[in-house]
């Protein structure tokens, strides 16, 4: 526990470092370079992506699930590469484990010298696949493991890390009130950020945080039912994943209740009630892959999104006017889990 | 459990359940013209997804829901067109030509969505009754009465149309020439065409209104959540499909389909929000709608003979 | 004269779709010319492709003849979704228990119980159908909702690989065993052993239909059910055990797709089609398209699967969504089907003579007739 001078003199260095981000974000870029954790958009600019400079000349194609502007799961990747000014070449929609295993044998036999594979269920395809083309790195996503082949790296969102922080902020809006959070299929990345996001609600005194899962990733007509049910139930706030929370955030918006979002930025989605997002910046770690593969390690690294790495940045939105309090102390809050101090669960 | 059977979440749970029921029952409704006339469409869903991003897009570029629901409905109907001609012009085998307007619509929706609007936006849904522009006013006392006034009052125009249709269609199918014509070229086609019944322009005009119909449901489907995004349908039409068998081809028990399908799934998601399902169990509330639907026609159904000339083409010989 | 037409037609249509299509491309700024040469590349282009589009092709295949036999008793069967899933699951919890028993062995035993996975989940709405008068449209899609629902609670629950159950989280079983995997037919290609079965069983379907007595009465069931009544033939027994077969064969198609796959596990992505591939309705083209005849599915299955696997290379060659290739399908399968007309209307013309004609013209509405009784349901059968 701080001590309250502490604790002060903390409160203080993060306000500047607020003051700071809010003058370096003048221009509406999302970018996250100034501090560790949050970033706080300038209400009214244009927030999208903004193309940055090529990082480097290798032939990058992905091969994703879902649409590549899902305002999810694949956008993020896209807009990731898009700010390391990278165009890769992309086969999206392959929901299919095989046809997306023959897009990357395709690509890999057509020279492209990285293939990123931003599919879990792709795994165990690459595993055959990558030792067919030693040549090609394999960037693969998201899995905690490489499984041990020398040309695949692997990446995976600590997303409970900032599913804390999230659900820390809605404790602070909710303010011992219920909160929902509405989620997919109880799988993958989703359930960590939820795990996550309940912990931290709760670390924070919010009542009743209610999860429920509807069963589908993309039906977007259950999400918003999901939503509507939790309204009756009197949330304060609300919080989802998936392509299919588009659904639920717009029950948000037209209710007025707060919203958190995670994998992309959707403030674009209501400027009003979107509170923050937690956002995936994979280039973070893309850039250090490319670099490594420049000097010739095609492999067999695992790297994470983390707070500390700055792949984890929680976006906060400038039009919400969240109170600065309640900013302030998510940057404790980023600053402990950094330190070890508090461990979200996943 | 307690607060669950409280009148005022009873009642928004109801609500929830209209809301959600709306699309099928507007896309059965239509279905079950067609099959009365001897016409099975699979491709519904297709139909659907082409409006609902029609009808999406209008909204986006003009902020008019009418227009998008005009735009909707005018989809609907060149769909039908094009599946009327197939179908009766043509004579293309039923079930396979319905696929493969399944699949175009799943895919052209799809493709429009990316290069016409990109990243996803989300639009106005459409309002209900209060507030309407200009003659929202009249409505808006109705819609504060306590209980009753969510519970009758607070949907939104496509919702009263939708069960407005439901008598109205039975009343065409048995008052009418148009209608007793229908059900004969479903039953029985050479008897009617002896008769004079043109049963091919009949069932031109079925297709026609039932594709119509389906162009409906797929407007209000994405104004009705604010926004487009590909598959938005999930299987919604071959479900709306399945309800017409459910229905036994009477517009008042398609209705009945609707409501239970739209009931049980208000339900699972109001328990599942209040533990009363817990999450170990989701993908068990997901299947009850399903589970239901068949429980119910196998306890329920009596047996009940379909149109006997469903999906045969005519010709005279 | 009446095969040049039966392959010229057809062909002629999904041309026209082809244009159609090019008009989209050109639309999105591409190639068609490009675009169709990639298709063709992409499905044909190498001995390693060809292997990619049987493969491709066996689980169309499968699904196709099983909606041949369920067709032939006048049962329409867009359950192939919900079925292929049952059988999966089957399969891969057995090979998960089993997997030390040697391939010659675990082959079969899987085989076998994908198709009684399968089976069950074909027999449940063709006993519904029989007994309850329950109309078999709407218990498969039902069952296909509730298949995908229970392939979700499966892979993330019970059958979910142990690493994962505190790693990712994917839903997913571990690998199974390599004595589990389809023996490979031609080395450094991915065609394996699960081609020649989904052919060998084409043929056996074909066999059943036309030469023995269980085909005779499912035939006959599907000809005209009063007549089989009056025959002393069960409609209901045989309209199950048509649903059962036709379960049985997606099923088996379901063991394909995880026996055959390179990653050897079964995986979830929560939806129906990101495991079959919409095998289950694909495979009621391919069938249609095969005249609803066991060994011409064989052919249309492949030339769909071509369809199918060319369609990602188009996109990746041009860099154009997916969806487009999704659309296409849509068109050609649209237009093919609806050219049926238009040939045996050429049919006739190109027949010259009025005796010709006479004849040509009775045979006509002999096909009309006989496309009426394949096309019908059999809402009949139950009074």
């Amino acid at each position: 526990m701080n001590t309250t001078k502490s604790r002060r003199l903390m409160t203080l260095l993060t306000a500047l470092l607020a003051l700071s981000m809010f003058a370096a974000a003048c221009g509406g870029s999302d970018e996250a370079e100034s501090a560790t954790g949050t970033a706080t958009s300038e209400c009214g600019t244009d927030n999208s992506v903004t193309k940055g400079d090529k990082v480097t000349d290798l032939s990058v194609a992905v091969v994703a699930p879902s649409d590549s502007q899902d305002l999810a799961f694949t956008q993020s990747m896209i807009d990731s590469l898009t700010r390391l000014g990278i165009e890769p070449q992309v086969t999206d929609g392959t929901f299919q484990v095989e046809v997306a295993a023959d897009a990357i044998r395709s690509y890999a036999a057509d020279g492209i010298e990285v293939v990123i594979v931003h599919g879990t269920q792709y795994g165990g395809s690459l595993a055959e696949i990558a030792p067919d083309f030693p040549e090609t790195s394999f960037i693969w996503g998201t899995s905690t493991s490489t499984n041990d082949i020398p040309n695949v790296f692997a990446y995976y969102p600590e997303a409970q890390e900032g599913g804390y922080v999230n659900g820390w902020i809605a404790g602070e809006l909710a303010d011992g009130g219920s909160i929902g959070v509405v989620g997919p299929v109880e799988a993958g990345d989703a359930v960590a950020y939820i795990n996550g996001f309940k912990a931290g609600a709760e670390a924070n005194g919010a009542g009743n945080v209610a999860v429920t899962y509807t069963g589908s990733f993309s039906d977007v007509a259950l999400a918003t039912e999901a939503a509507e049910a939790f309204l009756t139930t009197g949330v304060d706030v609300l919080t989802g994943t998936s392509q299919s929370t588009v659904g639920a955030v717009n029950v948000a918006a037209e209710n007025e209740i707060p919203w958190f979002g995670t994998q992309s930025n959707q403030e674009s989605w209501s400027t009003d009630q979107v509170v923050a997002s937690q956002v995936y910046h994979w280039e973070v770690i893309l850039d250090d892959m490319f670099e490594m593969i420049e000097e010739g390690t095609l492999g067999g690294e695992a790297m994470s999104l983390t707070l500390e790495n700055g792949g984890l940045v929680v976006e906060i939105n400038g039009c919400f006017d969240l109170d600065g309090g309640a900013v302030s102390g998510a940057g404790d809050i980023i600053d402990q889990i950094i330190a070890g101090d508090i461990n979200p669960p996943a | 459990m307690s607060e669950f059977f409280t009148l005022s979440v009873l009642i928004a749970t109801f609500a929830s359940a209209v809301r959600f029921a709306v699309p099928y029952l507007l896309a059965a409704l239509g279905e079950t013209i067609g099959q009365r006339s001897g016409v099975l469409n699979l491709g519904v869903d297709g139909v659907m997804l082409l409006s609902a991003f029609g009808a999406y897009y209008t909204v986006v570029e003009t902020g008019s829901h009418l227009f998008g629901i005009g735009v909707g409905l005018l989809i609907g109907l060149f769909m039908g067109l094009v599946y009327a001609v197939v179908t009766v012009n043509l004579h293309a085998q039923q079930g396979i030509s319905g696929i493969g307007i399944f699949l175009f619509g799943l895919g052209f929706s799809d493709l429009l969505s990316q290069e016409l609007v990109g990243a996803i936006q989300p639009i106005r849904k459409l309002p209900s009754l209060a507030k309407l522009p200009l003659v929202g006013g009249i409505f808006e006392p109705l819609e504060d009465i306590k209980y009753l006034g969510e519970l009758l009052f607070s949907h939104n125009l496509m919702t009263y149309i939708a069960f407005a249709l439901v008598p109205l269609v039975t009343w065409m199918m048995n008052n009418t020439t148009f209608g007793l014509n229908i059900k004969a070229v479903g039953e029985n086609p050479q008897a009617a065409d002896s008769l004079g019944v043109s049963v091919e322009r009949t069932r031109f005009f079925a297709i026609l209104i039932g594709n119509t119909l389906a162009g409906l449901a797929g407007a209000t489907l994405s104004l009705q959540l604010g926004v487009f995004q590909q598959n938005l349908t999930n299987g919604l039409g071959f479900i709306a499909v399945a309800l017409v068998y459910f229905g036994a081809w009477r517009a008042k028990w398609v209705m009945a389909g609707a409501m239970l399908y739209g009931i049980v799934t208000a339900t699972r998601l109001q328990w599942q929000a209040r533990d009363i399902i817990p999450n170990s169990a989701s993908d068990i509330a997901a299947m009850a709608p399903a589970l239901i639907t068949i429980l119910a026609l196998v306890l329920l159904a009596k047996r009940v003979r379909g149109p006997a000339a469903l999906t045969k083409p005519f010709s005279r010989h | 004269m009446k095969r040049l037409l039966g392959v010229s037609v057809p062909l002629g249509a999904a041309l026209v779709a082809f244009v159609l299509g090019s008009l989209m491309i050109l639309a999105l700024g591409e190639n068609p010319i490009s675009g169709a040469s990639a298709i063709i590349e992409g499905a044909f282009g190498s001995g390693d492709r060809v292997a990619v589009t049987a493969v491709r092709a066996t689980p169309l295949l499968l699904v196709g003849i099983g909606i041949t036999i369920a067709f032939r008793a006048s049962v329409i069967n867009i359950g192939g979704e919900g079925q292929i899933i049952a059988g999966a699951l089957l399969s891969t919890a057995v090979a998960l228990a089993i997997p030390d028993t040697p391939r010659a062995l675990l082959l079969p035993i899987v085989m076998i119980a994908g198709m009684i996975g399968g089976g069950i989940w074909g027999a449940i709405p063709g006993a519904l159908k029989a007994y309850a008068s329950v109309n078999e449209i709407l218990s498969t899609v039902m069952l296909n909702i509730v298949a995908v629902q229970l392939m979700n609670f499966l892979l993330r629950g019970p059958m979910i690989d142990p690493i994962e159950k505190t790693g990712s989280r994917i839903p997913q079983t571990e690998r199974l065993s390599d004595n589990a995997a389809m023996p490979s037919l031609a080395e450094g290609t991915r065609l394996h052993l699960g081609v020649v079965i989904a052919v060998v069983a084409a043929i056996v379907v074909y066999i059943i239909l036309w030469r023995t007595p269980l085909g005779f009465r499912l035939r006959a069931v599907g000809h005209n059910p009063d007549a089989a009544r009056a025959a002393g033939i069960s409609v209901e027994k045989n309209i199950t055990t048509a649903m059962a077969m036709s379960g049985a064969l997606s099923g088996l198609a379901g063991v394909m797709l995880v026996f055959g796959s390179e990653s050897l596990r079964m995986v979830t992505d929560g939806g129906a089609a990101g495991f079959t591939g919409s095998a289950g309705f694909n495979g009621i083209v391919a069938a249609l398209f095969g005249g609803l005849h066991p060994l011409w599915t064989v052919p249309s299955s492949f030339l769909f699967g071509a369809l199918l696997t060319g369609a990602t290379k188009l996109q990746q060659a041009l860099q154009i969504p997916a969806a487009l290739a999704v659309a296409l399908n849509g068109l050609i399968v649209l237009f093919v089907v609806s050219s049926d007309r238009l040939r045996s209307w050429l049919e006739r013309r190109l027949n010259q003579g009025a005796f010709a004609t006479e004849t040509a013209e009775l045979r006509e509405s002999n096909d009309d007739r006989v496309d009426e009784q394949q096309n019908s349901t059999t809402q009949d059968t139950i009074r």
